[in-house]
């Protein structure tokens, strides 16, 4: 066990964890956060993404220990449900969901990658995506909604 | 935050069984948070268990189990059929908004919980939009109660009932709107003291208002911000995490484990073994993680698995149970008088439900009670089993529905709960489990394979005159029902046995005609003097042949009804190409109902389709080259049809990869009203794209003594990287017909649809799913 001070969502949390605990266990069970999910736990799947200095990363399979110190932002901090994010905005325009278990995996693997790449191509953004499953196959309404965020946010 | 009341009925129930309400109490009546914001388990604390002296069953027929109205005029209504993704919780607050003459704004839809909600069964099988919008349950419920407020209104305005009107919860005077009475100031707060009236007037369709619209998932704003409680969420107080150590193989029995081997590892509890049941608990959900891989458990192996190479001829030698959908008798005497006899065999393999969530329960079994958090599909089956597993009568479990992952059929949802329910139960106190994906992918209960035999007689003009189909499935459990926690793994594992096998000889069908369309669409389908088939063909057999399986199986989106689909949609379209006929025409040849070929007029128009034979003459052999297919089907069910459903697919092939990619598809579709179309557009293609995943790339495999796709690097779902089709739908609105079920049609269509635009394409017919790059070529190959 050692202490490791997150900072999660602009909030800063000083836990006393052992380093080698996935980042996802320390946020859904001790932050109780809602956002990243369990999958699969083997960074196969994209559900427990969350963004970490701007990049996305697959909490399952990061240990909290190798974050202390990051910027880490989950799906729960993007927006409310009163003020959703622009890119939650554009998957409620597009009703570009159905069970929503695979939402971290696509919008925050969208959003790192279209913040690093604002002019990317939808085949660009698709690569990104490769990784990522939505086993209700929301496909098309999704990346129509992230074609329309990246639309908005380069106008 | 939206406050509204639970029912008087349900608060009495809560009274009976001791549920701490102080928390929530505010005034006087008991109060529930809406959707949006906290889940049950917040308001109703954590007192385990809960029952009522008055059944789930008997509560279907009373207004006030269905619906109550706070003094405010807000309506809370209870369903026993739950949100999976599919978008029904939106949709039945809609039929509850309309029905009532409400803004949607103002109905709390409280759904799936043993303690509260009607015994609706489970929801599954695209049954959810026929049992809850026809004239019955919760659209009765509805109608019902604006009927009683507006009777209730006549007595308080002294104004004939039929001179009034229900709008925006208020009942008015047609002749002068001034003079109104709002449900709050009638009912609020109070019982109805009435049964559903089956002569409630349903609103018709022509007057809708809310229903009918593409009204935009409720839920979606918490969702997509992460305010949803799911079932991985639940967390209450005292909680320990539990983790199951399941069998190495296949039928292996546990001989013994050594606790010593995880002894001091931080934040152990204990771990517990009932039979060949394993699992432990830690304090967090790492520590028991760590635990259950570090702890020695020794195991002795079951028999050798049948091969899979040869597995779909092992089938054909298993001892079976048959059933016999329709034969009319004369098959072998039409066959061998035909001009022409077709044959050929169609092969499925085992698939995954597949969920995202490796599934997830939370469980407080204390003091002889039980409460269950679980992403059940029917609470109420999950409640019986549960006691029986714990040795607890069913009134001392309660189960309350809480969201998961889709589950497109049965996943290990159930079984979780057991094992949950099981930890908790050792440790008196509560218990999350959560599966490892290995977990979950080695033991679900898979979609099931079949050898499909096809044999057709043709007269000299081509026109079909017989149509005999012989099938082999194999199963083994399912849903665990109401009395069978052996149908899956958990339950089986503590020693539950799963719904018995009996090897039998042919005998007919006790189900409606050809709900698993054992029969294709083609076939007149007369049984006992019934001609519920869709088609023209009266030389007709069709018999199914259940083997018993060595993996656990269940339904899985479409189930049967895929499998039947490829084989009879793909062979229709063999015998289109034999006689040279374009495959579109060829099936209106041979159908007669209206509404099939109505789907299929409409998907060939959207397709802009061009009336030709295929394969397409005088095509190069190598490079990328595109081809259309058709298919067509009802999802039989006798009389009671469960949807029509006809899809153009166009594809490429890449003839020196083998890779397909699916460019465009257009889709009819045709399931009775339609209660929100953008719902309903979002299935269809959720449906269909889940269908091409299974049809290009998904497959169970295993070697002598496990299952070998156990990730999702051995079993490949298609991606967010993958490229999509276009997808354009074309919605038959049926206002005046009964509603039917959307979910599984295009699931059951794609795979056939595929495998025409392949054929179209190159000539190369596939008869075995799925269409892997290696197969494509090995087809290619075999080309004439």
């Amino acid at each position: 066990m050692s202490t490791i001070a997150l900072k999660v969502n602009g909030r800063s949390h000083t836990l006393d964890l052992d380093p080698a605990t996935p980042l996802l266990y320390v946020l859904s069970d001790d932050l109780e956060l809602r956002g990243p999910k369990f999958g699969c736990g083997l960074g196969q799947c994209g559900a427990c993404t969350v963004i970490s200095n701007g990049r996305a990363i697959r909490s399952c399979t990061t240990p909290v220990g190798t974050v202390a110190g990051a910027e880490i932002t989950t799906l729960d901090g993007l927006g409310t449900p009163e003020k959703p994010h622009p890119i939650q905005q554009a998957f409620i325009d597009e009703q570009a969901a159905q069970c929503g278990f695979c939402l971290s995996g696509v919008i925050m693997t969208a959003k790192a990658f279209l913040d690093q790449n604002p002019k990317a191509s939808e085949p660009e953004i698709r690569q990104a995506l490769s990784g990522v499953l939505c086993r209700c196959f929301t496909h098309t309404r999704m990346l129509k909604a992230i074609g329309k965020y990246a639309e908005g946010r380069n106008a | 935050m939206s406050v509204h009341p639970f029912t008087p009925d349900a608060n009495a129930a809560l009274d009976r069984l001791g549920f701490t309400r102080r928390r929530f109490l505010k005034g006087s009546g008991a109060l529930i948070v809406g959707f949006s914001a906290v889940g049950l388990a917040d308001t109703l604390g954590v007192a385990p268990g809960v029952g009522s002296a008055q059944t789930a069953q008997e509560r279907r027929s009373r207004l006030d189990s269905w619906i109550a109205i706070a003094a405010n005029g807000a309506v809370t209504a209870y369903t026993g059929k739950c949100e999976l993704g599919q978008g029904l919780f939106t949709a039945q607050t809609q039929l509850v908004a309309e029905e009532l003459s409400v803004p949607l704004a103002r109905v709390t839809l409280i759904q799936c919980d043993t303690s509260v909600t009607p015994d609706q069964g489970g929801t599954s099988g695209a049954q959810s939009h026929p049992t809850n919008f026809r004239q019955a349950n919760l659209a009765l419920a509805a109608a019902t109660a604006r009927e009683a407020l507006v009777q209730l209104a006549a007595r308080r305005l002294g104004v004939p009932a039929e001179q009034l009107a229900a709008t925006d919860g208020v009942v008015r005077v047609k002749a002068d709107v001034s003079r109104g009475v709002s449900y709050g100031d009638l009912v609020g707060g109070k019982r109805f003291e009435l049964p559903l009236n089956p002569s409630a007037r349903r609103k018709p369709a022509s007057e809708w208002t809310v229903l009918g619209t593409p009204a935009r998932r409720l839920d979606l704003p918490s969702l997509v911000t992460a305010r949803v409680e799911f079932v991985h969420n639940v967390r209450v107080p005292g909680m320990l995490h539990g983790r199951v150590v399941r069998p190495p193989s296949v039928g292996a029995t546990l001989v013994g484990i050594d606790e010593s081997s995880v002894a001091g590892m931080p934040g152990f509890v204990k771990a517990v073994v009932k039979k060949d049941f394993v699992g432990v608990v830690a304090d967090k959900p790492w520590q028991a993680q760590q635990i259950a891989a570090r702890l020695t458990v020794t195991w002795k192996p079951g028999p050798a698995l049948p091969s899979q190479a040869s597995y779909y001829d092992h089938m054909r030698t298993q001892p079976s149970q048959d059933t016999v959908w329709v034969d009319s008798g004369d098959i072998e005497a039409t066959l061998s008088s035909a001009a022409t006899v077709m044959r050929a065999t169609f092969l499925h393999p085992y698939q995954m439900h597949g969920s995202l969530a490796s599934s997830c329960a939370v469980a407080d079994v204390r003091g002889g009670q039980a409460t269950i958090w679980a992403a059940t599909q029917n609470v109420f089956g999950l409640r019986s089993t549960m006691a029986m597993m714990l040795g607890v009568e069913p009134e001392a479990v309660r189960v309350a529905f809480r969201r998961g992952s889709g589950c497109y059929g049965l996943n290990g949802v159930d079984a979780v709960a057991f094992d949950a329910a099981l930890l908790s139960q050792a440790l008196g106190r509560p218990v999350r489990v959560q599966l490892t994906r290995k977990d979950e992918m080695a033991w679900e209960n898979y979609g099931t394979p079949f050898v499909i035999d096809q044999r057709v007689g043709l007269d000299a003009k081509g026109t079909i005159v017989a149509w005999d189909t012989v099938s082999w499935t194999a199963g083994r459990g399912g849903r665990v029902g109401a009395a069978t926690p052996g149908n899956v793994v958990t339950g089986f594992l503590t020693g539950f046995q799963p719904a018995a096998f009996a090897p039998r000889g042919p005998a007919p069908a006790t189900a409606p005609f050809n709900d698993q369309n054992s029969a294709p669409a083609y076939v007149t389908g007369c049984v006992g003097g019934t001609c519920d088939g869709k088609g023209t063909v009266a030389s007709e057999r069709a018999i199914v042949r259940r083997v018993w399986s060595p993996f656990f199986t269940g339904p899985l989106r479409a189930p049967s009804q895929l499998q039947n689909t490829f084989a009879h949609e793909s062979f229709m379209d063999d015998l289109a190409a034999k006689v040279n006929a374009d495959p579109v025409a060829y099936r209106l040849r041979h159908l007669r109902d209206p509404r099939l070929i109505d789907v299929v007029n409409a998907a060939a128009k959207a397709a802009a389709w061009t009336t030709r034979p295929s394969t397409r003459p005088a095509r190069r052999r190598t490079g990328v080259i595109t081809g259309r297919g058709f298919a067509s089907v009802a999802m039989e069910a006798g009389a009671a049809t469960n949807g029509w459903v006809a899809m153009v697919a166009d594809i490429e092939v890449n003839q020196d990869s083998g890779n397909v990619v699916v460019k465009r598809l257009f889709i009819a579709h045709d399931c009775g009203p339609i209660s929100n179309p953008d719902g309903l557009r979002n299935q269809l293609e959720g449906a269909a794209l889940q269908g091409m995943s299974r049809a290009l790339r998904e497959e169970v495999t295993w070697d002598g003594e496990k299952i070998t796709t156990a990730d999702w690097r051995a079993y490949p779902s298609l991606s967010l990287g993958n490229e999509m089709p276009v997808i354009e739908t074309v919605l038959l609105n049926r206002p005046d017909q009964p509603a039917t079920g959307a979910g599984e049609t295009t699931t059951a269509l794609i795979a056939a649809a595929i495998g025409n635009a392949i054929f179209d394409a190159t000539g190369a017919r596939l008869r075995q799913l799925p269409f892997t790059p290696v197969r494509v070529k090995d087809a290619l190959a075999a080309r004439a």
